[in-house]
């Protein structure tokens, strides 16, 4: 019989804790769809915020409850869009792999300096003060972008420019966001030509600057005026998908190079 | 007195913490921000009063009566592993992120030996009933105060350089034991 009394005692005590759990889970219970945590998983795990959420789980909540679509997040690749698609229930709509791509070639050759900056070296800091080089349009070589990308899809060439590795690139903006001159894109891969230069400056300005700044001369617009145009002293690309693929050799004989094709050297 | 006695030594001069060693998985596990080293210690503190009372209660109503003074690991377990489930669901009702934020720490707390290390010692001392809550809410103001405090010089040693082979938990463990010593100063204020 002594053995009984510690039995029932604790016997007791833990139908007593258990009950007073049941209680507590009904009244707190928080209903979650399981499908949030199987699309979480599916995500990039990045938690890069390019879909506007507060990380990979808040765009998972957003997306089950139809807040938001898979496309808003740019570091997923085909295979995983495809496989939240399902999951969810929707059909994917198809995406388009988009890439950064900096506007300059302005690299220690062909860009004169204006000065020695001694200054802390970040293009935010040299920016305050106007930049070390003549041209106020071009790339800065301090590498903000490098710093900013959580992909390292970024590197700083020998020329002093900042060369984007498409394979590794996810399109997530932060070295747009991070470049206070405002020189990078997001571009469709397939977008081939591009034009290197954000200087509005007259040509004769801007030529004197930077040997591969943009002149507004006009050749590439002659070449393809259905999707070249020239606007405040510089080409500006209307619309890719118009230039036609054999008039690509036309528009290359740029005579600053400040519009072409990416070089192998620009690619990584 | 009695009671200041027992409140300001479970605080400062025997910190459950840096005075025992006790607790030591969330103390290093939840401290890299200030802000969820608080919320961590306050469900500490929570789990320990309530636990200080329940245990108080079960090992002087039950136990002691019934002669099962042996049953007091079991049941004390049974009392901390409740509370902590009710803590936890309380958490992620009312806050999801602090739950994210806390995460595998806040079912730890179950397996936290400062807390069964609470309920033992209170029987152990013999504290009655009101002794042994001012002991519980001293013991876990006692772990809030040490897991801010290191929250705070691990937020700063974000910013300092660190030889890289003690990155991490190395220079954190180097942190915690000269808390440590700088808590042993107060050891000897009272008996």
């Amino acid at each position: 019989m002594e053995v009984l009394v510690p039995v029932i005692t604790m016997g007791v005590l833990g139908i007593l804790f258990s009950l007073g759990l049941v209680i507590a889970y009904r009244k707190l219970r928080v209903y979650e769809d399981p499908k949030i945590e199987q699309v979480a998983e599916l995500l990039p795990q990045a938690n890069c915020g390019a879909c506007g959420y507060a990380g990979c789980r808040a765009f998972a909540e957003a997306l089950v409850k139809g807040e938001s679509t898979i496309n808003s997040c740019p570091v997923s690749d085909a295979e995983g869009v495809k496989q939240i698609s399902a999951t969810l229930g929707v059909s994917a709509a198809e995406v388009v792999k988009k890439v950064a791509r900096l506007h300059c070639r302005g690299t220690h050759e062909a860009a004169k300096n204006s000065g020695t900056y001694l200054g802390i070296s970040t293009c935010d800091a040299a920016q305050l003060v106007g930049g070390n080089k003549q041209c106020s349009y071009g790339c800065l070589h301090f590498g903000d972008c490098v710093r900013a990308c959580p992909f390292d899809a970024l590197y700083m060439s020998e020329e002093g420019l900042p060369v984007v590795i498409e394979d590794k690139c996810t399109a997530c903006g932060k070295c747009v966001e991070a470049c206070p001159r405002n020189l990078f894109e997001l571009h469709p891969i397939s977008q081939g030509i591009i034009v290197f230069c954000r200087s509005v400056d007259r040509g004769p300005v801007s030529r004197k600057v930077c040997k591969n700044a943009c002149i507004a001369c006009g050749i590439c617009s002659r070449a393809c005026p259905e999707a070249i145009i020239i606007e405040n002293n510089l080409a500006i690309i209307t619309d890719y998908k118009k230039i036609d693929p054999e008039k690509i050799p036309e528009i290359e004989k740029c005579p600053t190079d400040a519009i072409g094709r990416l070089k192998k050297e620009d690619e990584g | 007195m009695e009671l200041l006695a027992i409140f300001v030594a479970a605080i400062l001069i025997n910190n459950f913490v840096l005075r025992y060693f006790l607790g030591i998985c969330p103390f290093l596990g939840v401290s890299k921000k200030i802000d969820s080293a608080i919320s961590m210690g306050l469900a500490v503190t929570f789990v320990m009063s309530i636990t200080a009372v329940v245990s108080w209660v079960i090992n002087h109503w039950i136990l002691i009566p019934f002669k099962l003074d042996y049953l007091q690991i079991v049941s004390f377990i049974l009392v901390i592993a409740s509370l902590v489930q009710l803590v936890e669901m309380f958490i992620r009702k009312i806050s999801p992120p602090l739950y994210q934020a806390l995460g595998i720490y806040l079912p730890l707390i179950t397996t936290n030996c400062s807390i069964f290390f609470l309920a033992l010692m209170a029987s152990l001392r013999e504290y009655n009933f009101v002794e042994s809550i001012i002991f519980g809410v001293g013991s876990g103001l006692g772990f809030t105060l040490a897991i801010i405090l290191m929250a705070a010089i691990r937020e700063q040693l974000d910013h300092a350089e660190v030889p890289e082979a003690l990155k991490g938990a190395g220079i954190a463990l180097i942190v915690a034991g000269i808390m440590a010593l700088a808590f042993l100063g107060f050891s000897g204020m009272i008996k």
